[in-house]
């Protein structure tokens, strides 16, 4: 054979030999099988009491020097809402500064609106609303990752990988309950973790630890002598945003009809 | 310490702590790129696979602005991304369940798609332009550059009888039918990146694709018709100022200009189109309104209050109403062409920028709102990249780019054969 | 294939694979399908030891009270045993050895998070004993006649 005809068939036999090495990484069956089944002996679930809760925002605090969220920026993995209901029926609602600082006024803020005086005779009902990650069973901030940057582990807990998120903003904008948001330094997408790197080693969450009202507890639903499991199992329990599918694993006693 | 989206968004009431509006700008110009990506492309198809045989000249001036544009339409997504250069990731591990991992394959096919069907179109031209600078002994540097584009353009094949020629037609013929329906694909799956967010309100419906889809062949039409019509008029212009008195009698070609029927029979599909995009749009408002579900409440105050100048002023009526009175009108000019047409560019861009921004309007909580004010004056690359200047910038690239395109792809003066 | 129709088709396959040999060595070997599945397990696995490595700041209390069994003896008798040290004192981390001293936060702003009139109806907030700060000794710390591990003390 002449020159042309070699090159052209050791080109094509490359190529060809490229392709099962690289393509088929992609799809791969034996992967797949393995995953399912359910042999998982932990699932993480969180319980909040909206009675016990305060708003006193140390478990704001604890979370943004637990994980190294900066201070002073205007995002935090987990926060506090204040709703107050008034007789004329209106729900007024804030959250300043995710609660970092607590509430220590009982003006209402209204962020461009200024700041809202309710009298204290008008109020009909007034609670406190711990929020974090969902850990979702059907993440839908998982789903939309073009990358496979954020995931969710075994025991049910959705985490990012710093490295390989372009920060594209989808996880942010797939969340219904507003959890994600852009890390100020890092710039790659970031929620609450429940904590991964203590809960894995038997230790609660820094919220858990920090909350001294009891209002945050955390277990593993899989474990049917769990005395969060106990309680989700027995006594009246709600989730956030239920018609939205995402399955959430946060369950809160005292959820008022009110709670955006 | 500032967050990303915090220097551009005015919470008001209750919003969630993490919200901001994170996608800006940027996010509003890709759709619109991409629409005009494929709405030129359709155009052009219409010529090659459906023989209308009036659109001919423009269907290639379509295609090379197609090709032009689909080089800018990855360029408001890489500067959007908090990190550009691991944008690579997304052909790399694509998580197909999320619609923006169909980016690179529906990119690459489309972009392969309209590179073939250029390459057939002009091979001709570059065996014709190959060949006599292969004889020459002694090339300047410019024209070593000009053989070596042209003969690697050539992809090695310089046979250009009759039969191959024939071939190339029938090759055009499939690839622009083959184009139709990926060029959907393209524009469709940018809908559904909005459409198939349940968390946001305003973006979750099924109609979302096909708004999108139809609204780019919108645009595409219309900023086709009026860069041909642009184009047209500065070569007459150009040839008539180097002309003498005697020369003007006998080239008739170049002093034509703007051919009137080609731009009337593109109006046409200009405006089947565009009443096709209006009723869905329509369509989805009336629904929703009628249904009444949760998000009413907020997204009410949202559409006929605060984004009431936006969709109902100048979206619908400066964007649609207004062109659609103009193209009805019988005896249609060149001038009512370019106000109409630059109108309906306008309502494509104020239709795009009403979904993203208007979907980040409204807080998660549905009892507060979020403001925005775009970075005007760029201060810093962040305010540049997210700003006003960057998205003027991205606008004008596809022109700069036709201009280069322009001299490897020749709009004009290309004898063709078929 | 002899016809000249199927060259754009060779070029497009020969990228395809340049990609497919770029991604052989850009991509982590051990990213794959994860217990989840495909749709929500899609990542690289080592990167769940990150997480699980990250530095552990917050002690808890047991952490404090072998140095420091005064004040925590003294907190434990005290209403103000349910909370950690570790929230008005920051986190230990590696403390005695760094940081060798820990903040004590003793501004107003701290007492107020709990002490601050906000008595809501069906919220626990509204059984805590709470004062005006507009009127309660504004200005002053409140650390300066409330001993904080005990708060009962008599006024100093």
């Amino acid at each position: 054979m002449n020159r042309r005809d070699f090159l052209k068939n050791t080109a094509r036999v490359i190529g060809g030999l490229t392709l099962p090495l690289t393509a088929f990484k992609i799809i791969n069956p034996g992967e797949l099988l393995a995953s399912t089944g359910d042999k998982t002996k932990v699932r993480w679930v969180f319980l909040v009491d909206t009675y016990k809760c305060v708003g006193c925002g140390m478990c704001v605090r604890a979370c943004k020097l637990e994980n190294d969220i900066p201070y002073d920026a205007k995002v935090t993995r987990t926060w506090v809402e204040r709703y107050v209901i008034t007789k004329d029926g209106k729900t007024h609602a804030d959250s300043p500064m995710g609660a970092r600082d607590g509430f220590t006024t009982s003006k209402i803020d209204l962020g461009i609106d200024g700041y809202e005086n309710v009298k204290k005779e008008d109020i009909d009902k007034g609670f406190f609303v711990p929020k974090l990650c969902n850990q979702c069973e059907n993440p839908p901030c998982v789903q939309v990752c073009p990358v496979g940057a954020t995931y969710q582990t075994e025991d049910g807990i959705v985490l990012v990988d710093r490295s390989w998120c372009i920060g594209c903003g989808y996880c942010i904008m797939g969340c219904p309950y507003g959890v994600r948001f852009f890390h100020p330094v890092y710039h790659t997408a970031e929620k609450c973790t429940f904590c991964y790197h203590r809960i894995t080693k038997g230790m609660k969450t820094a919220c858990v630890d920090a909350c001294p009202f009891g209002a945050r507890q955390i277990g593993n639903i899989k474990d049917p002598n769990d005395p969060v499991t106990k309680i989700i199992m027995t006594e009246r329990v709600g989730i956030l945003k239920e018609e939205y599918g995402t399955k959430p694993q946060v369950y809160y006693v005292g959820l008022d009809r009110e709670v955006k | 310490m500032m967050v990303h989206g915090e220097l551009w968004t005015a919470k008001e009431l209750f919003v969630y702590p993490n919200e901001y509006i994170y996608w800006s700008i940027q996010i509003v110009m890709y759709p619109f790129m991409t629409g005009l990506v494929a709405g030129a492309f359709v155009l052009s198809s219409l010529y090659h696979v459906f023989g209308i045989k009036q659109l001919k000249e423009m269907a290639r001036f379509a295609l090379v602005f197609s090709f032009a544009l689909l080089f800018v339409a990855p360029l408001p997504i890489v500067l959007h991304l908090q990190h550009p250069f691991k944008g690579i990731n997304v052909f790399m591990t694509p998580h197909f369940t999320s619609a923006i991992a169909a980016f690179g394959i529906v990119f690459f096919t489309y972009g392969a798609i309209v590179a073939s069907e250029l390459w057939f179109l002009y091979r001709k031209h570059f065996v014709e332009v190959a060949l006599p600078l292969k004889e020459k002994q002694d090339k300047t540097i410019g024209e070593w550059l000009k053989f070596f584009i042209f003969c690697t353009l050539t992809l090695g094949v310089y046979d250009i009888s009759e039969e191959t020629l024939k071939r190339d037609h029938k090759a055009i013929k499939v690839l622009a039918g083959i184009g139709i329906p990926v060029a959907c694909f393209l524009h469709g799956y940018a809908g559904f990146i909005f459409g198939s967010v349940k968390a946001n309100a305003l973006w979750m419906t099924p109609l979302m694709p096909v708004i999108f889809i139809m609204s780019a062949i919108v645009s595409g039409i219309a900023l086709c018709m009026l860069t041909y019509i642009v184009t047209m008029e500065i070569r007459k212009f150009l040839a008539s100022r180097k002309m003498t008195p005697t020369q003007r009698f006998q080239s008739k070609e170049d002093l034509k200009g703007v051919e009137v029927s080609v731009v009337r029979m593109t109006a046409k599909y200009l405006l089947f189109f565009m009443v096709f995009a209006i009723s869905l749009e329509l369509l989805d408002l009336i629904f929703r309104g009628y249904t009444a579900v949760k998000s009413w409440d907020v997204l009410r105050s949202v559409i006929y209050g605060r984004d009431f100048t936006d969709i109902f002023i100048l979206q619908y009526t400066i964007g649609n109403l207004i062109p659609l009175i103009l193209f009805l009108v019988p005896g249609l000019t060149i001038r009512r062409t370019i106000v109409g047409v630059i109108l309906v560019l306008f309502g494509v861009f104020m239709m795009r920028w009403n979904v993203v921004i208007g979907g980040q309007a409204f807080s998660l909580s549905f009892a507060g709102y979020m403001h925005y004010h775009m970075p005007i004056i760029p201060h810093d690359w962040e305010t540049f990249k997210e700003g006003l200047f960057g998205a003027v910038s991205v606008f004008i690239l596809p022109f700069v780019l036709f201009w280069v395109i322009a001299k490897v792809f020749p709009v004009f003066d290309l004898k063709e054969s078929h | 294939m002899k016809s000249h129709v199927y060259r754009p088709l060779w070029v497009v396959i020969g990228l395809v694979c340049i990609i497919l040999v770029a991604r052989y060595f850009y991509v982590p070997k051990d990213f794959g399908v994860g217990e989840r599945g495909y749709m929500y397990g899609w990542h690289e696995k080592s990167n769940e030891l990150f997480w699980k490595d990250y530095k552990v700041k917050y002690k808890g209390s047991q952490y404090c009270k072998d140095c420091h069994s005064d004040n925590y003896n003294k907190l434990m008798q005290s209403p103000h045993v349910i909370i950690p040290c570790e929230d008005c004192h920051s986190p230990a981390i590696d403390h005695p050895m760094d940081p060798q001293k820990l903040q004590i936060q003793k501004g107003r702003e701290l007492c107020l998070r709990c002490h601050y009139p906000l008595p809501y109806p069906t919220s626990g907030r509204a059984n805590i004993p709470s004062i005006d700060p507009d009127t309660h000794n504004p200005g002053t710390e409140c650390v300066m006649c409330h001993n904080p591990h005990n708060p009962l003390e008599g006024l100093k």
